[in-house]
């Protein structure tokens, strides 16, 4: 089914979104990647405290072509998600409820997206210009010295994304697939 | 003898690279639009439809179609009568490419060493592939490649007894295993024969060859056919959700080999399958 969402998504939101659900995001969400992730866990091993409110938390897997004048960000599409499979039980642990990429996840993933009642969407991969048409704002707050890799915060409106792990553990990659699987 | 003067390729190699990260060659769009008629999944469909959108508001509005928009890989055919001056060809290349990727907005994906990982800023080095031809034109492909779908690709040195049959399992293996990863529907680039390295060449290679295009050698365009008709019933499907369009392509390229081997590289693209070709 069809849902919107609002960030940041409720328990009761989180609980009611099915694997295969097509839903439409508005509201604030974070951008990170490798490097950032990187450095966010390096920072937790050294008993800092992490950059961003993790807290409830929906982490985009995005690294940006540079914007042109007079738009908020260039093409943003998802980067695969499996990358940050080593981070990522650490950040849902912490509070992290939401992760939109591309592609497959780990087992250690879907343990943590079921303990902490979380999510994993996939975006489209490789629809990098048409998902940059539903980022109104887009700002670096931390790491700028990344470059296409800092962290960034998006306000985003009716920002399309499928739910590929529900909190269940469902996992659309898996059943998808079987109806369309002749060997 | 013909001259080009290095400086004179830069301003070529930038557009080069603006192009290729804005528009698909029509082949790859023709092949987007059979899909959408032939895909059964109604998930697919609508992908296919949001991946046909996409490559229109690229065109238009002058976003990169992906925002990896890759590393530089060059095919570079250079004629023994043509005379490059003033200048190396490799340095004019990398100069093209720091030029287009900063005058075209794309992403500086490149790290200059694979452990330290210091961003270069400006894309550069490429990665460059020279062959020395007959002739002296200058003819330069590059294809930007993206690394979801780089990742997911794969080099098997199966046996001789392997035979034609592990040829197709390897090509299964590696396209059940990218799955969702490598940005389906997906061009699916082969190597077989040669050497370690000249298979993962020729596989790189294929993927920049028409899609309409099948190979002149009988069973490798039988191979072709075959594998595009399995790997579409995998199930895969557009953006791993389910579906009968897994890949628009398969083109094998080949080369003798060595009485002890068969190598067979799998380069995988994602539906953003780049590539333009200069002549100077």
């Amino acid at each position: 089914m069809e849902q919107r969402i609002n960030t940041p998504i409720t328990s009761d939101k989180i609980s009611s979104l099915k694997s295969g659900d097509y839903c439409y995001i508005t509201g604030e969400i974070f951008v990170a990647r490798d490097a950032a992730h990187k450095r966010m866990s390096e920072a937790l091993d050294k008993g800092q405290s992490l950059p961003i409110e993790i807290e409830n938390a929906c982490i985009y897997y995005m690294g940006p072509s540079p914007a042109r004048e007079g738009r908020p960000i260039g093409s943003a599409g998802p980067t695969t998600a499996s990358r940050m499979d080593k981070y990522a039980p650490r950040l849902l642990d912490l509070g992290l409820k939401a992760m939109i990429g591309k592609g497959k996840r780990s087992q250690e993933v879907i343990d943590a997206i079921v303990r902490n009642k979380a999510v994993y969407f996939a975006a489209v991969g490789g629809a990098g210009a048409l998902l940059s048409k539903c980022i109104k704002t887009s700002e670096v707050i931390t790491y700028d010295d990344l470059g296409a890799e800092a962290i960034r915060k998006l306000y985003v409106e009716d920002f399309p994304v499928i739910v590929v792990i529900d909190s269940q553990g469902n996992n659309l990659y898996e059943t998808a697939i079987e109806k369309y699987k002749k060997i | 003898m013909k001259n080009i003067r290095a400086k004179d390729i830069i301003p070529v190699i930038a557009d080069m690279c603006i192009e290729a990260n804005h528009y698909l060659s029509l082949d790859m769009k023709e092949r987007l639009d059979k899909a959408v008629e032939s895909e059964e999944s109604d998930i697919g469909k609508k992908i296919l439809c949001q991946l046909q959108e996409n490559l229109d508001i690229a065109d238009k509005e002058k976003i990169p179609i992906c925002q990896d928009t890759g590393m530089a890989v060059f095919f570079v055919d250079i004629g023994q009568d043509l005379h490059i001056t003033d200048g190396l060809l490799s340095d004019a290349i990398n100069e093209g490419v720091r030029k287009g990727y900063q005058e075209g907005y794309l992403r500086k994906s490149v790290v200059g060493d694979p452990i330290e990982r210091v961003n270069t800023k400006d894309n550069t080095p490429a990665v460059i592939h020279y062959n020395i031809v007959a002739g002296d034109n200058l003819k330069i492909t590059l294809a930007p490649k993206g690394f979801g779908s780089e990742n997911m690709s794969k080099i098997f040195m199966l046996k001789p007894a392997d035979g034609i049959e592990g040829v197709k399992n390897s090509i299964l293996t590696a396209v059940r295993e990218a799955g969702p990863n490598a940005c389906p529907p997906m061009v699916v680039g082969v190597g077989i024969g040669g050497t370690f390295e000249k298979s993962a060449l020729m596989a790189k290679e294929a993927l920049t060859r028409n899609l309409n295009e099948r190979s002149s050698i009988q069973w490798v365009k039988n191979l072709e056919e075959e594998m595009l008709e399995k790997i579409n019933l995998l199930g895969i499907g557009p953006g791993g959700l389910g579906g009968t369009t897994t890949a628009l392509a398969v083109n094998i390229n080949t080369y003798a080999t060595h009485i002890a081997g068969l190598p067979v590289a799998v380069n995988i693209c994602c539906h953003v399958n780049r590539h333009v070709t200069r002549i100077m």
